[in-house]
């Protein structure tokens, strides 16, 4: 039977991912995803025509807040499980590209 | 002009700042400009284990932005997350919308010059939240405030229906009055509540083929005037390169910008080798949102005359002038306070003068909208009124207006204290008339002589009979009495 998935294709998901891997993790997760996926395509084997495509796994929906401030944390409290900061503000290492924005 | 060789192609997204109170997911307050790191909490600081809730009056700011975009407003929409690996949104992911987002394709109609609009089509709307600050003036390393991040923002897409960099600020300057108008936003710039990125490409026609140079996207510009530069520039730039290389989109699809304001130039900033891989997946700690007909029926009731609608209301029925009814559209107050001051009967020209001349002038100065300024409409319609009875003249109108926003008073009580009631007395200005035509027999004998001269010297008599009244004499009196002395 073929891989499902080979590994150039995990690499890339591992560089997506910001994962980096060793060439005996490359072949190890090429097989275990493989297996994984494999797995996973039992799913087609059902019929599926008559159903409704789910969007979310929850029955419910329209969960709302009101538009009512709570107090924040204190900036002690923000900062307490940075590895570092600086002035107030959460220090990471520099950030080259300027970030996309959101 | 190189100008003619080519077709400009440009589409738009806009990101909007919406003016809720708190942010997005979390009760945390919305402030531009605290200090660093005090309006954040477990949620938008992406701490493991907490749980995101939506902002209803979000969801429906944007719905409303939707609905005077003529969008498509669809009855279930979901969040989705999409990867992001920068540390000014330290969940690793942005909450945003993928497939199903709150409103679907619509339209925005844009002024043109001469009173003329486009249609630009929009593709979609969706709701996503913003991301932190990141500073860099630090050093070797990078600080991060959180405060932004988590605030609502309204993504817009439109369609590459704009041709010219006016036709791009045009659009923004439209959408800006339109969130304001809906109060959905309160459009400020300086305060990066409106940010912008265009696709700009050309359509050049040669040797009887189209040939479409590879599409540009400048990031991030937050002021209508980069807006516009760096759409031109990209476009010269363009074609340039396809003159002198033959650059087309063949050899390469995408390239990303920043705009650089010192040097009014684009800065390539990275070539797309392929679309990003944002890896989006239904956000499983968010519930869908269904729109019901009836809440939709209630957010539509929200709804406003918007204000190209208005702008042109007041060119056609009004006969303002294209400029001048842009200009009194260009907040909603300041458009209502016009039209209600209209509605109660007076001549439009006349208030609108009032108003350009004096009352925009003077809000400008206190920092708040002329409707603030302490006029009420009723007001602003009496002293208008007065204008037209004559009463007063038009210069001492924008007197009185300005000491009625000082003192607070009544437009006639004022313009008496100011000693500015025109006399229309007719007794007392024939007094003076013939005063000054005892005293000027010269100019009298000019003005009913019939020669080159006569306009002139009836002219100056005139004058003189103003400046004995101290300008308090109603012109259209004295000029009246003063052809019928001379019998002109
Ligand atoms: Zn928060």
């Amino acid at each position: 039977m073929g891989q499902k998935i080979d590994r150039e294709q995990v690499e890339k998901v591992a560089k997506l991912a910001r994962l980096d891997l060793s060439d005996g993790e490359l072949t190890e997760f090429t097989g275990q995803l493989s297996s994984i996926l494999e797995y996973i395509e039992k799913l087609n084997e059902i019929d599926t025509d008559s159903v409704e495509p789910l969007a979310h796994c929850l029955p419910v929906h329209n969960v709302f807040r009101e538009d009512v401030v709570i107090p924040s944390l204190d900036v002690a409290a923000a900062l307490k499980n940075a590895p570092a900061s600086f002035d107030n503000h959460f220090k990471v290492p520099k950030v080259l590209d300027g970030g996309p924005g959101a | 002009m190189a100008e003619s060789k080519y077709k400009i192609i440009i589409g738009l997204e806009i990101h909007v700042h919406l003016a809720t109170k708190t942010k997005m997911f979390c009760g945390c307050e919305l402030v531009y400009g605290g200090e660093p790191n005090t309006r954040v909490c477990p949620v938008c600081i992406g701490m493991p284990g907490v749980l995101p809730t939506m902002n209803k009056k979000a969801v429906e700011f944007a719905t409303l932005a939707g609905l005077a975009l003529n969008c498509e407003i669809p009855s279930f929409t979901k969040w989705d997350r999409k990867s992001y690996y920068y540390p000014d949104l330290p969940k690793n992911y942005q909450i945003s919308q993928y497939d199903l987002p709150l409103c679907g394709s619509g339209f925005i109609e844009i002024p043109l010059e001469e009173g003329q609009t486009k249609n630009i089509r929009m593709i979609r709307a969706h709701l996503e939240e913003d991301a932190g600050k990141n500073t860099h003036t630090f050093g070797d390393f990078s600080a991060i405030d959180l405060n932004r991040a988590g605030s609502p923002l309204l993504e817009m897409v439109t369609e590459p229906d704009m041709n010219s960099g006016k036709e791009v600020r045009a659009l923004a300057v439209e959408l800006q009055r339109i969130v304001r108008f809906l109060g959905i936003s309160e459009g400020d710039m300086q305060k990066g509540h409106m940010r912008f990125e265009p696709n700009v490409n050309l359509h050049i026609p040669k040797d009887g083929k189209i040939y479409k140079t590879p599409i540009s996207e400048v990031k991030n510009l937050n002021s209508f005037k980069a807006l516009e530069r760096s759409v031109t520039y990209e476009a010269r730039r363009q074609y340039a390169e396809f003159v002198e290389f033959g650059k087309t989109m063949e050899m390469g699809n995408k390239a990303t910008f920043g705009w650089d304001d010192d040097n009014q130039c684009t800065v390539l900033q990275r070539e797309k080798e392929e679309a990003h891989d944002y890896r989006y997946f239904p956000d499983p700690d968010l519930v869908p949102v269904e729109m019901s007909d009836e809440w939709l029926g209630e957010i539509k009731s929200r709804l406003c005359e918007l204000p190209l609608q208005m702008q042109m209301r007041f060119v056609q029925d009004y006969k303002l002038s294209d400029y001048d009814a842009g200009v009194l559209t260009a907040d909603r107050q300041t458009a209502e306070y016009f039209d209600a001051t209209v509605k109660s009967g007076v001549d439009p020209k006349r208030v609108c003068n009032i108003l350009t001349q004096t009352g925009l002038k003077l809000a400008n100065e206190a920092g708040c909208k002329v409707a603030e300024l302490g006029v009420s409409s009723d007001g602003l319609a009496e002293l208008a009124k007065m204008v037209d009875a004559s009463e007063i003249s038009a210069s001492a109108s924008v007197t009185i207006f300005e000491e009625m926003t000082k003192s607070k008073g009544a437009p006639k009580a004022t313009a008496e204290k100011l000693n500015l009631i025109q006399k229309s007395d007719a007794g007392e200005i024939e007094s003076l008339i013939d005063q000054v035509i005892a005293d000027n027999p010269k100019a009298v004998a000019e003005a009913t002589s019939g020669s080159k001269k006569a306009k002139k010297s009836a002219g100056f008599l005139m004058g003189q009979v103003m400046q004995r009244s101290k300008g308090q004499a109603n012109p259209k009196v004295v000029s009246e009495i003063l052809n019928k002395k001379l019998s002109l």
